[in-house]
């Protein structure tokens, strides 16, 4: 486990007062970033420091106070481009209230003035609701055609079919990892497709970003979303990347304050910039928090953080295998590069639900269900998983405890 | 470990692993679904109600124990009781997880007295009071069988 030992765990941990924690009377097991990542005590701290020394509202006053408010939030959009190696973070980085909200920006924006009736977009089985719905609300207005990847044996996407399915189309919109199976998709080699096809790319990052060195460049994606709440940041707010010249040309979504450049009684005309798409009073003391989970995340690297975790795979499911062999099925592709730390696990005759609660009394937090995914779930047959889920104050002790507590599940229904 | 002894008493257990009144029946029989979404519980409740009595009743459906074992335990207390005595049933179950008719749980209120006795093996859900987020899927049978009845009555 050399990854793991070489990463100062304990140190990290420190940083998490979460964790110090009891969950009844045990210490708490936290498997459950895929739901919701813990924030650092570095990023509560700037939040409440915020708060506290420089609360006012962005764009308008200009007080000394409301000046380092706007400098704050327009730095935190510099300080998630930096991080996704944007070339522009101030004109790339749109913040939004979720990740389920940048997509209905791109469904309801780009969407709406670039699709119609006869065109098509292609997504895949593995998507979460928030890359599904927004496409079906928009399809039933506009009438073009949604097409999906399928899925393999090995819970890889199936790219048999690519080009075929990419014929014609105006957009791939899929996720960069699943959040039910873990699987990591080859998002370069889909951009370099899509591209060809003469279709944008949209990558749902929100269970990639928190977990592996990204680069938007390098990459060579179109729009990129992800959720702060995920990589140790607050939550209410999402992040929406787009290369600059699609967001120029994109009209505004939701309207309001903020928006606009001017307001007439006979009309409006929208602002510059990612301003355009952020009406009304702006997630500020979040855009704080989030500066503050970047930088954290990029104190510690995320090539380690990315060793680490993929280290902490490797046990874990070795470790499920030889204690519980077929018993405990892992829903997701086998170990390997293309595997992330999400382990959804299924038990014969064990609803999800009643794992997940049996756990719980062993400190253990995983969340049961369909994950947000459920055609997945139907295309898998089963209806729900026990899903565990790391982060970076995850260690081989805490997948030690999640066996244990899983042999008391089997031992109590068996 | 004591409120997890209370949640999955062996009465449970047993009715998840041998449920009672499995499967469907034809028309004339009722047909009434029940979904929870949040961890996607599935009753599928088929009624024959003759001479304003349960004649007969099927579960079916998928999900965890105790939305399963729910279903169960109610399919055995509802045959052969009158269509009143059902609806009584129903109201002393959600009263048991103070539950009032519009479903909303009171935070911090007083639990009402309930006749424990008169819902019989029923009363092994008692321990689901305890685990909130689990009542939905205790109360999931006895809101697909509520909605049965009224189809019923409407028709």
């Amino acid at each position: 486990m050399e990854g793991v030992t070489e990463f100062d765990l304990a140190g990290i941990r420190r940083d998490f007062p979460l964790l110090s924690e009891q969950l009844h009377g045990r210490r708490i097991v936290y498997l459950d970033s895929g739901a919701s990542a813990l924030p650092p005590h570095q990023v509560v701290t700037a939040m409440a420091t915020y708060q506290e020394t420089t609360h006012a509202n962005v764009h308008r006053g200009v007080y000394g106070t409301a000046e380092e408010a706007t400098r704050l939030y327009e730095l935190a959009r510099k300080d998630v481009g930096r991080f996704l190696g944007s070339r522009s973070g101030a004109d790339e980085v749109v913040f939004t209230k979720n990740c389920t909200e940048a997509f209905n920006l791109i469904a309801r924006s780009w969407g709406r003035a670039n699709l119609r009736s006869g065109d098509a977009v292609v997504l895949s089985e593995m998507e979460h609701h928030a890359n599904i719905v927004p496409w079906q609300q928009l399809q039933e207005m506009l009438g073009f055609e949604i097409r999906w990847i399928g899925i393999t044996e090995e819970r890889m996407l199936d790219l048999s079919n690519l080009d075929e399915l990419l014929d014609g189309a105006k957009l791939l919109s899929i996720t960069a990892t699943s959040n039910v199976l873990g699987t990591i998709n080859p998002i370069a080699h889909l951009a370099e497709r899509a591209h060809a096809a003469g279709a944008l790319i949209a990558v749902d990052a929100a269970q990639a970003v928190p977990h592996a060195p990204l680069d938007v460049r390098a990459l060579d994606v179109d729009f990129l979303a992800f959720s702060p709440h995920k990589m140790y940041g607050p939550t209410g707010i999402g992040v929406l990347w787009a290369r600059a010249e699609l967001l120029r040309a994109m009209p505004p979504f939701l309207g309001g304050g903020g928006m606009i450049k001017d307001v007439r009684l006979d009309g409006f005309v929208p602002a510059d910039g990612p301003q355009r798409f952020e009406a009304g009073t702006p997630p500020i003391t979040e855009a704080v928090g989030l500066s503050a989970a970047v930088h954290y995340l990029e104190a510690l690297g995320m090539e380690a953080v990315h060793e680490h975790e993929r280290a902490l795979t490797t046990y874990a499911l070795d470790a499920l295998e030889s204690e519980f062999g077929t018993s405990v099925a892992l829903q997701g592709p086998p170990d390997g590069p293309e595997r992330a730390g999400v382990l959804s696990l299924t038990i014969d005759g064990i609803h999800a639900h009643d794992v997940a609660q049996i756990l719980d009394t062993y400190g253990v937090c995983v969340r049961p269900g369909h994950h947000c995914a459920k055609p997945l779930m139907r295309r898998l047959g089963v209806n729900a998983t026990a899903r565990a889920s790391f982060g970076i104050y995850n260690g081989t002790d805490d997948v030690d405890i999640l066996i244990e507590a899983l042999h008391a599940t089997i031992k109590m229904f068996g | 470990m004591a409120d997890l002894e209370e949640l999955y008493r062996e009465i449970i257990l047993d009715h998840y692993r041998n449920p009672r009144n499995r499967g469907e029946l034809e028309p004339p029989a009722v047909r009434a679904e029940g979904f929870n979404p949040l961890c996607g519980d599935e009753i599928v409740l088929s009624l024959l109600v003759e001479n304003g009595t349960v004649a007969d009743v099927k579960i079916a459906g998928s999900g965890c124990s105790i939305s399963q074992s729910s279903g169960s335990l109610m399919s055995a207390a509802i045959k052969g009781k009158t269509v009143e005595q059902a609806r009584g049933l129903i109201a002393t179950f959600k009263q048991m997880l103070s539950l009032g008719d519009d479903d909303a749980i009171e935070e911090g209120a007083e639990p009402v007295p309930v006749n424990l006795r008169s819902l019989g093996e029923l009363a092994a859900l008692q321990g689901v009071v305890k685990f909130p987020v689990r009542i939905k899927c205790a109360t999931l049978s006895w809101n697909t069988l509520a909605q049965g009845l009224d189809e019923l009555a409407a028709s």
